[in-house]
Parts: C-alpha cells; structure tokens; sequence
C-alpha cells in the first residue's frame, strides 16, 4: 500500500494537544533535530499527523485538529449555512500554509467561493499573551480554583510560550470580515470543481485521484498535506443525487484514497434530504463525525438555559473523533459546543454553560431541569 | 474454557466459538470494532487456529498496530501462514466484464481456498476464522444489492458447517433499525448463533465505561438441554491493550 512519503515520527510533545488516553507506545527517537515536516502538520500522541483544521478551538476540541488521512463529515442544518464557516476556515488555513486544496461545490462557478474565504489576523499582541500566561501561571498556585472554573484555566497551564509561538504558526485565527488575498487564491494548487449537473460522480473520483497523487509527487522526502474540501454532496441540485449507491461507492473510494496518501477530506452534506438509513450509512463513513445546528432565533427557553445566548449563532456537536491506530474511542468532556463571533470577526467554540437558576423562586428549579431534560439530547454540556 | 472473571467468554459459552456465526453488532455512537480485535487476537494465539480477515474498513498497517499494542505481531503471523488477510478497501463486486454476483464468487472462493489451504496443512487445525469488517462495506461494494450479499453470506456460513470454521462478521445495525423492511438485518439474525450488540450507555458518554454490550447466545441445541443464560448484559471499557468486561457498578 503506497504512501506518500511518510512522515517522521517524533517524541510525543508534551503539548496541551496530545489526548487523556495514556498511550504507552511512542517512537524511541532519541534525536531532537528537527525533520522537515511539511508547513502546516504537527505530529500528536501515537505518531499521528495532524493539520488545522482553521478554527483554533476545534483543534484543541479534537485532541490536535483534523487527523491526516481521514475523512471528516459535517452535517449541516437546513436552516442556516454553519457548515460553510467551518469549510472557509478550513480552506483558507490550507491555502495560507501552502498546501494544494481541491473544492467541489454544487453551485455552476464553485470558484466564486473562494472569494468568501477569510483572511488569518495578523498578531500583533504576541508579547502580551506570553505576559498573560505567566501571570496566570504565577497565581495559579496560590489560588483554590472551584471546579467549576477549572475549565477556563485547564488550557493555560499546559501551554508554555514556546509551544504558544509554534501554535501561531499551525493554527491561524482567521478575520471573517477580510477576504484572503488575491494572489493567495491564484497559486497553481487550488482547484474548484462544480457537482452541480454532474450526472456521475467519477470525475469528481478522477480529479481526487489526480489531486492526490500530485501530492506525493513534490519534493520526494516530506510531500506537502493536501486538503479536499466537498460542500454539500448530496445536495439535491446534483445531477447525481437520486443515486444512493453511487454516492456512497464514492465516498468509500474517497476514504481508501485519503487512507493512503497526506491528505485530509472534509465532507459537509444536508443530512435531512436522505433517507434515514442511508444517513446513518454515511456516518459510519466518517472518521470525524461533527454537525452545526442553527439556533432559532427567538427561543425564550433556551435563552434562560444558557448564558451568552444572544451572541450564538448555532451549536457544533461533536459525534465522532478519529483515531490512529488505536482501537480505543475518544471521549470529550463535553460534545456540544456554541458557535460564536468574536468581536465579529473569528470564529470560537465554547462550552455550554447553564445560566444561573434565581435564588428566590423555587420554581426556576424545576423550570431549568424540565428544560434540560427535553434538550437533553440534542445538548451535552 | 473461560478465564475467571471474562465476562464475554461467559456469555459466548466459550472463549473463541467454534463452527458458529457470530453477528457483532454497532452503531455510530459506539464502534464493535474492539470484539473483532479480540476475538483475532485471540484466535492468532491459540497453536492450531487460523484466521481469514476480510478488512474493508481500514487498511493492514491499522489492525496490525492495533493488535500490536495487544501483543500480537500480525505480519509474523501472516509470514507463518496463520493469518490470511484480504485488504478490500476499494474491492468493487461489479467490474467491467462481471456482474456483481461473479465478484462475490471470486471473493467467496478466494475465501474457500484459504481455508482448504490452511485445513490441508495442518490436519489438527481446530478451527478456521473467518471474519468480515464489515456488512455495510459490502453492501456499498456490490451497489446496494442485498441479495448477492445475502447469497455470499450464506456460501460463507455453509462453510462453519462444512469444514468447521466460525464466521464473525461486523454490522453495523442502526443502518437498518429505520429501514421499513430491514430484510438483511433479519437474515443475519437469523443465520446468526451469537449476537453481540454494542451500544452506547442510556446516561450518555463517560470516560471509565466505554459503552454496554448484549451478547444473545442462541444455546447448543444439539447438546443436552442446557438451561443457562442466553441473554447477557454488562459494560466494557476499550483499553490500548485489552477490554474489560464488567457489571455496572463494578468497576473500580
């Protein structure tokens, strides 16, 4: 089975990234000479390869970002187009880093959507944070911090400045209010293709094909990651779309193409327009499993069940995490995440907190479980 | 044959069954694909066991680092002719000239000749495992055509009868629990002398238990009315190197 130039493993960091399962197997590198990994991966726990998947948070959420040689599935929501947030980040952080990105999109000029993507913020506050951490780090002995709060401090103490200045470089946070510049956009690496009155998929399996195996071609030692970006598969404008089987032979051969090479592929399709069965066929497809829900826009319990709703645009939820060669499943503190803009401009994902429940009426009580216990499923603080 | 305190091997009657169907059942919220690590591993240490894995979901290098950290080297156990391994991952029954039944027989003979390959061998060999990762790939492979699945898993379970093998096959079962007419779904059942179903806690996700398991072993008819359980449930947790099986509340 060919694989496009592996990469070197390397002593597990102790970064903030690496997962709680304690994995005993690590590579007895004893050098600490730095190989030429290609811009833009990091190597986790197990030797795994990671890259950004263009929203910092999630990287962490994932225990590293998106996974090298797997498939990521999103499932959208009818009513608001989330998922193309998390399909911008991801292609910008690609292009940004260098690496070849191919899109598909059911839409007659998918070259268009390149002209949505944003642009990585420029820091300009480097010193300060390191300032910050410090401090904190400081304080953090002499405080007895409630559990409850522990959550907000977990992720400082785990990252000391040099680690800061390497995740700078892995994972932008991206402006959405500034498009990517042009000349980015104009590199020979970015291809667009359009699923809209494709009758089959199998040019869209050829041009995956051919992206792939391009991959491996340059440089011979350390070939760059590539990212493969499909914005609703199965949409129904698709020539292709009543054709279930053939949907699902391209998504496996997908998944055995990415399998073998650097490359990552990320999937978003409205998951209401198929069948049940056939929905849950394509789950099992996926190695990452996330899907953006929308928040209706005036939900007066809602509002009272969670803190900072006027600012949530919609909800993540996180089913399924890919794993490297490990057979053990990785498990989140808390799956459902909001999506917010800070200060209007970078995406963020927080946990969900419960608002607090007034002291004064003891009917709030029973008003906030009731709540929680019909969102029950759908949230998971 | 089985170990104090292995609560799967308990339910199965038996630590690695012999001549039987076993259907492994999952879902998206909790893989199966652990039993199917065991029960490999499990068959690869036994001295006159052989095993045939048929692997459409991931390719070698991932079940061999897996078992690995199960301590179980699977290219020296394929380069010692114990382990015959099908890496399918873009196997398609339906090529240019055949149909897609002929790809299953191709396939369905490929099997039967590892096995006759393996019996012819060693004469003592107790039992021959074949397992599948899994029904679902299959289906998408020969185009959403149930019935030449159905007819390729029948062959192969004629063979648990015929030449003494045991068949574990992967399925991932709330494809069908929506479907109207889950036709497959019941067919397996029905071929099936073990289920096991692994599904996620009702409480929801926790670190120290992975999910529960419910093994449905449909009883030796043959031998002398055995009145023991046939129905068992209890947790696991998915370790790098093993599972653990115990009662809720168990577990310290």
């Amino acid at each position: 089975m060919a694989t496009g130039g592996g990469q070197q493993a390397r002593p597990t960091r102790p970064s903030s990234f690496s997962r709680v399962s304690s994995s005993s197997f690590s590579p007895a590198s004893s050098s600490s000479t730095s190989t030429s990994l290609p811009p833009g991966v990091r190597i986790g726990a197990n030797g795994a390869a990671f890259v950004s998947s263009g929203i910092p948070d999630l990287d962490r959420i994932l225990g590293g970002g998106f996974l090298v040689r797997s498939v990521v599935m999103v499932m959208e929501d009818a009513d608001a187009p989330h998922h193309l947030l998390l399909l911008r980040n991801f292609m910008s952080q690609g292009i940004v880093h260098g690496q070849s990105v191919l899109f598909a999109g059911p839409t007659k000029e998918p070259r268009s959507f390149l002209g949505t993507l944003p642009s990585p913020v420029v820091q300009k506050e480097g010193l300060k944070i390191k300032h910050d951490v410090s401090d904190v780090q400081d304080k953090e002995k002499g405080l007895r911090i409630a559990w409850q709060y522990k959550k907000y401090f977990g992720e400082l103490t785990a990252v000391d400045s040099h680690n800061r200045d390497k995740k700078q470089e892995y994972s932008s946070d991206f402006d959405l209010r500034k498009p990517l510049e042009r000349q980015l956009l104009n590199s020979q690496n970015i291809e667009c293709i359009s699923t809209q009155d494709a009758f089959d998929l199998s040019k869209l399996q050829n041009h995956c094909l051919t992206f792939v195996s391009k991959l491996s071609l340059k440089d011979g030692i350390n070939s760059n990651a590539g990212r493969i970006a499909i914005q609703s598969l199965c949409a129904p404008q698709c020539g292709y779309f009543e054709k279930d089987w053939d949907m699902l032979s391209f998504i496996r051969s997908l998944r055995a193409t990415v399998q073998s090479s650097n490359a990552v592929a990320v999937i978003t399709f409205p998951a209401s327009v198929l069948s049940n069965s056939i929905s849950k066929r394509w789950q099992h497809l996926a190695d990452t499993l996330l899907s953006v829900r929308a928040i209706p826009d005036e939900d007066k319990d809602l509002a009272k069940l969670l803190t900072g709703y006027q600012d949530m645009l919609g909800f993540l939820h996180v089913h399924k995490v890919a794993q490297f060669n490990s057979q053990v499943p990785v498990i989140l503190d808390a799956s459902t995440y909001s999506l917010k803009l800070q200060k209007r401009k970078s995406l963020v994902l927080e946990r969900l907190n419960q608002a607090p429940v007034e002291g004064s009426s003891g009917v709030s009580y029973a008003t906030s479980g009731s709540c929680s216990s019909s969102k029950g499923s759908l949230l998971d603080f | 044959m089985a170990e104090v305190g292995d609560l799967l091997a308990e339910a199965m009657g038996h630590s690695l069954p012999v001549g039987k169907v076993v259907l492994v059942g999952d879902c998206v919220e909790t893989s199966g694909a652990f039993v199917l690590h065991l029960l490999l591993k499990r068959c690869l240490s036994l001295d006159s066991s052989f095993a045939v894995f048929v692997a459409l979901s991931h390719p070698f290098s991932h079940y061999d680092r897996v078992l690995r950290k199960m301590g179980c080297n699977l290219s020296v156990q394929k380069k010692n002719g114990k382990l015959h391994f099908l890496e399918l991952l873009d196997f398609s029954a339906r090529s240019k000239e055949n149909s897609v039944d002929d790809g299953f027989c191709k396939l369905y003979n490929e099997i039967r000749k590892a096995v006759e390959t393996a019996r012819s061998k060693d004469t003592k060999a107790s039992c021959v495992y074949i397992m599948i990762d899994d029904i679902s790939l299959l289906e998408i492979a020969a185009d959403g055509s149930e019935n030449d699945v159905l007819n390729f898993l029948h062959y192969c379970s004629t063979l648990t009868s015929e030449m003494d093998c045991s068949l574990i096959i992967l399925n991932h079962e709330d494809v069908y629990s929506s479907e109207e007419a889950p036709r497959l779904l019941a067919h397996l059942q029905h071929l099936s002398d073990i289920e096991i179903r692994a599904a996620p806690l009702n409480t929801g996700l926790a670190a120290d238990v992975h999910g529960q398991l419910t093994v449905i072993n449909k009883g030796l008819l043959n031998d002398d009315r055995r009145s023991g359980r046939r129905i068992w449930n209890f947790q696991f947790k998915v370790k790098e190197n093993s599972v653990e099986f115990f009662y809720p509340g168990s577990q310290h």
